[in-house]
């Protein structure tokens, strides 16, 4: 018999075995979130008949002796940015409110076709612009580690869903690092494909250039079965790589990084991070050493135009994929009293729909484009992206991974940087990088830190295509810690069930 | 006082640019996979990528690039190895994203061009139009203002949006500026416009039909002093939706320009709608503030990448030049400009070229299609070549060079082929058509009419050639029409000692 705290591939084996049934684990699932998700607001949405009717499909496909996916059955939350048919789906904003897209993305769509049963969609700040889930329009979402604190963003409610085992995985996006960020601050392992790697139909774009679906689980092996499962070509994105996925299961069962050389980036570390989160990712690297790997320096010079330049790059492409949101065709609808024309209740319903921070970046974004100011803004940001890339490039001329802290502190408290945009800005510092180069990167827990006793996130980047490598890395340093620490690292967090 | 045309040529020197707009005839729309076809129910072309729902993506139409391709190298252009599209953003509910997927400074065609030819006071004279570039985007949908008197938005009381038009392909293709046409701006318009509608119909790439807006000109003029060098305000005239309106259309822009210049007033750099009953433009939008598209390079599509070896295939597969074509066949034919324009007019050409190939008899194949079978079309309201095969006209056009058939009777096998009898072999033998050509028989009716008018058959024998036409009426007549009229004259002359 296996519960909520099992990992996903343990469900999975217990689903295979038949020691479980899928409506059963669903059950569990929903009871735990309608015990606990009042404290941690991680759904926008729960689809609790959904669920349940999937899971019996999955039990008779299985009862009937179909041959399913290796997920097949096990429960998943979905950020509420990517489509699903008939499911209201909101990207965190009010302008969307009430929408139920009449069509799956393919993420969505991959998940239902492997069996995964989808539990509901999860909070997100609006329009995956924030690092704390406090943009969402539906309220902000608490850490479960502790509920004074936010999960991060901008995918918080899927990190919080896993880490408050209300699933045990979860999809979210990463635009600047909106997956690896709450998953360091959940205490979770999450993942930021290689741009291309999986499909963006059907997700609300937010920056195309810079957006990417990934997952979220409690260990890399799930991680990476989730990973397998959404990954791979689709001909309705363009921008989708044509290309194998990349070998990520058998990667995290490796469990070996003898004679690979491992990078840090000198320009994200020592000052500007938490003493607690320095510590806890030199610790880290001690343990790969011994594992048999080998630790270099390296410099990434022009990492530290990254992010001004991702504020350029991300509001400009915002201003322009956020137009489509007039009122003319779906969500909010706002002054149509008769009097007034099209362009009236256009304006009208985009001054009331959309918040402050989506405002700000529309607003940023179409100054960036603006004939006159397009070369100094946005053309000088393609300009830093090139050469961050380049940065990436020589390094990893040098080295097999990268690593570096994946967030400069722990979980901050819910308000504190909510009025001091850039503060928050400067969360993603260390994950922006990795999404201006379109490579992709992990987010692996690597212990709590001394002062505050809340999670501490590793990220781990590898060449593009090459994310089987974070995958190998991280999988022997969480088999490491596991070994040290004798137990999971979320069994150090509070335990939410009303008892 | 004011100018009239001939004072307005003599005494301003007009500048030219046309921007030709062609909707491709591909099955499916540019981005995605919906019809395309004219006329369907509203909305029912329609999917989340056309619509601009939330998520959706746009995949380039593998069709349109190779037609495009294909009007670029008919117009003599380079093709680029490497082009990219762009958003044009601004608002406007016809337009699902708020931005045209188009092509900006990255163009796939540029730097082409099309002689044409006019008749001038000095005879035939050639203009070279120079293009500056052919590319692609998308059409927008289409705002139906009800309630208005004017059907402008204006006045209305609400209007419908069809978006089954959002999407289809277009093709954009630009002159650079057409100076030194002087009085003639307006022909060299005009024969511009319709070669180039000639060579997209014999690409294939186009139904060109102006009145449905599949072909659509904007008619840019300025005028200067004769002489000045200078360059003038221009004009852009819209809504130009037949050939004899383009050249309309610049006549009566020249003469208002000029007009306004005579009584000191400026341009004023706009848009103008073109009235089809009166002739004149009506001020459209005025173009004196240049409006920002904060056009970017479009992040959801990669590059156009056209293979050297793909280009050098359609190179090879490209129709002749139709203007080139048209002179070959004339001379082939021998036939005057009347005819060869009543062919091109009734979109003829092709078929009867195709059916002097099948062997007939060059003369009899553009009679019979010209005359029979365009009167039956006529008569149907459907073009003539949906009524019959061009070997079907072939084949009897065969029959009347072998004497099998008379011109009367092939009359009735068109009828019955094109009544759906059959084959024209099954309609003469239904019908029981064939020619009397056995002698001896047709002799029996010639011997009958001698007798029954001897004296005629006296002043035959006596040199009267031309007083045989009786006797032959009266044996056509005795055959009920199945005799060849020529055969019988051949008989009966001989017989009567004239042969």
């Amino acid at each position: 018999m296996t519960n909520i705290h099992a990992t996903a591939a343990e469900m999975a084996s217990a689903l295979s075995a038949k020691e479980i049934s899928s409506v059963e684990l669903t059950q569990q699932h929903l009871e735990r979130i309608a015990s606990v998700d009042g404290k941690i607001h991680a759904f926008l949405h729960i689809d609790n008949e959904g669920a349940l009717a999937q899971a019996e499909a999955i039990d008779k496909k299985r009862a009937g002796g179909e041959k399913l996916s290796p997920l097949a059955g096990v429960p998943i939350a979905v950020k509420d940015i990517l489509a699903q048919k008939g499911i209201p789906t909101t990207a965190g904003s009010k302008i969307l409110e009430g929408w139920r897209p009449p069509y799956d993305s393919t993420v969505v769509a991959k998940l239902k076709a492997a069996g995964v049963v989808i539990l509901g969609k999860t909070n997100m700040d609006e329009f995956a612009m924030g690092s704390s889930t406090e943009n969402s329009a539906y309220g902000t979402t608490q850490n479960p580690w502790d509920l004074t604190r936010t999960p991060g963003g901008s995918s918080g409610g899927s990190a919080a869903a896993v880490a408050a085992f209300e699933a045990p995985l979860a999809i979210g996006t990463d635009t600047g690092g909106s997956i690896r960020q709450p998953a360091a601050l959940t205490g979770i392992v999450g993942v930021k494909p290689t741009y291309g790697g999986v499909s963006r139909y059907g997700v609300i774009a937010y920056s195309s250039s810079l957006d990417q679906v990934g997952p979220f689980a409690r260990t890399v092996l799930d991680t990476a079965l989730l990973h397998e499962a959404i990954a791979g070509h689709d001909e309705r994105d363009s921008t989708s790589i044509n290309a194998p996925v990349p070998q990520v299961v058998s990667a995290a069962k490796r469990l070996d990084v003898k004679g690979m050389k491992i990078g840090v980036i000198k320009e994200l570390s020592g000052s500007g991070f938490q003493a607690g989160v320095s510590a806890r990712i030199a610790e880290s690297l001690e343990l790969l050493v011994a594992q048999g790997a080998e630790i270099v320096e390296v410099s990434c010079p022009n990492f530290e135009y990254a992010l001004a330049a991702y504020y350029l790059i991300a509001p400009s492409e915002a201003s322009s994929n956020l137009a489509r949101f007039d009122s003319m065709r779906y969500g909010l609808r706002v002054g149509d009293d008769g009097s007034k024309g099209a362009e009236e209740v256009m304006s009208a319903t985009r001054e009331a729909g959309f918040g402050k921070e989506v405002k700000r970046r529309i607003i940023l974004g179409t100054y960036a484009l603006s004939s006159g100011y397009y070369d100094a803004y946005y053309g000088s940001a393609q300009k830093v992206r090139t050469l961050v890339k380049q940065d990436f490039d020589n390094a990893f001329a040098k080295v097999d991974v990268l690593v570096s802290p994946v967030t400069p502190t722990t979980a901050f408290k819910i308000g504190e940087k909510s009025n001091d945009p850039v503060a928050m800005y400067l969360s993603d510092i260390a994950t922006i990088p990795v999404n201006m180069a379109g490579i992709g990167g992990m987010s692996l827990p690597v212990g709590l830190a001394d002062e505050d006793g809340l999670p501490v996130g590793l990220q781990i980047m590898a060449p593009l295509m090459q994310d089987d490598r974070f995958y190998r890395v991280g999988g022997t340093l969480e088999a490491a810690l596991l070994s040290k620490w004798g137990k999971p690292i979320l069994s150090n967090a509070p335990d939410l069930a009303v008892k | 006082m004011t100018l009239d045309y001939a004072a307005a040529t003599q005494k301003y020197e007009p500048t030219l640019g046309l921007e030709v707009h062609v909707e491709l005839n591909t099955n499916s729309k540019m981005f995605c996979s919906c019809a395309t076809e004219f006329g369907a129910e509203p909305n029912t072309q329609t999917c989340p990528v056309c619509l601009g729902l939330p998520g959706a993506l746009p995949v380039v139409n593998g069709k349109a690039i190779e037609s495009t391709i294909l009007i670029g190298l008919a117009l003599n252009c380079s093709i680029a190895p490497y082009s990219r599209f762009a958003r044009k953003n601004y608002f406007y509910p016809d337009m699902p994203k708020n931005f045209q997927t188009s092509q900006y400074d990255e163009p796939i065609c540029i730097d082409g061009y099309l002689d044409v030819e006019i008749e001038t006071d000095e005879g035939p004279k050639v203009f070279r139009v120079e293009i500056e570039r052919v590319h692609m985007e998308e059409d927008t949908g289409k705002s139906l203002h009800v309630g208005g008197s004017t059907g402008r938005i204006h006045g209305a009381e609400y209007s419908l949006l069809d978006y089954n038009r959002a999407g289809i392909p277009l093709v954009e293709i630009v002159t650079r500026i057409i100076p030194g046409t002087g009085k003639y701006a307006p022909q060299v318009a005009r024969a511009y416009v319709t070669q180039l509608r000639d060579i997209l119909r014999s690409l294939g790439v186009s139904d060109v039909k102006m009145e449905q807006g599949s072909l659509r000109c904007d008619a840019n003029v300025s005028l200067a002093p004769i002489g000045s060098g200078l360059l003038g305000t221009r004009s852009e005239t819209k809504n130009v939706n037949s050939l004899r309106s383009v050249e309309r259309a610049l006549t009566g822009e020249i003469e208002r320009q000029a007009n306004r210049l005579e009584a000191g007033e400026r341009i004023i750099q706009e848009t103008r709608h073109f009235l089809e009953e009166s002739g004149l433009t009506r001020p459209g939008r005025s173009k004196e503030q240049a409006e920002d598209y904060r056009y970017f390079p479009e992040p959801d599509l990669v590059p156009v990448t056209p293979d050297a070896k793909w280009i050098e295939e359609l190179r090879a597969k490209l129709p002749e030049n139709p203007a080139d074509r048209r002179k070959r066949l004339q001379k082939e034919w021998n036939v005057p400009d009347s005819e060869m324009n009543s062919l091109i007019n009734a979109e003829l050409v092709d078929v009867v070229e195709e059916t002097i190939k099948l062997g007939a008899e060059p003369t009899r194949a553009r009679t019979w299609w010209l005359g029979e079978i365009s009167r039956l079309a006529n008569e149907k309201e459907v073009a003539p070549t949906s009524l019959i095969t061009t070997a079907f006209v072939a084949e009897i056009i065969a029959l009347i060079s072998s004497g099998d058939l008379t011109d009367k009777l092939a009359r009735q096998v068109v009828e019955g082929v094109v009544n759906g009898e059959g084959s024209p072999k099954d309609v003469i033998e239904k019908r029981g058509l064939k020619v009397v050509s056995d002698d001896s028989a047709l002799m029996v009716a010639i011997e009958a009419a001698i007798s029954a008018q001897p004296d005629t058959a006296e002043r035959i024998r006596g040199g009267n050639i031309p007083a045989a036409g009786a006797l032959i009426g009266a044996v056509m007549k005795a055959t009920g029409g199945q005799a060849d009229a020529a055969k019988v004259r051949e008989l009966l002359l001989k017989h009567l000692g004239q042969g």
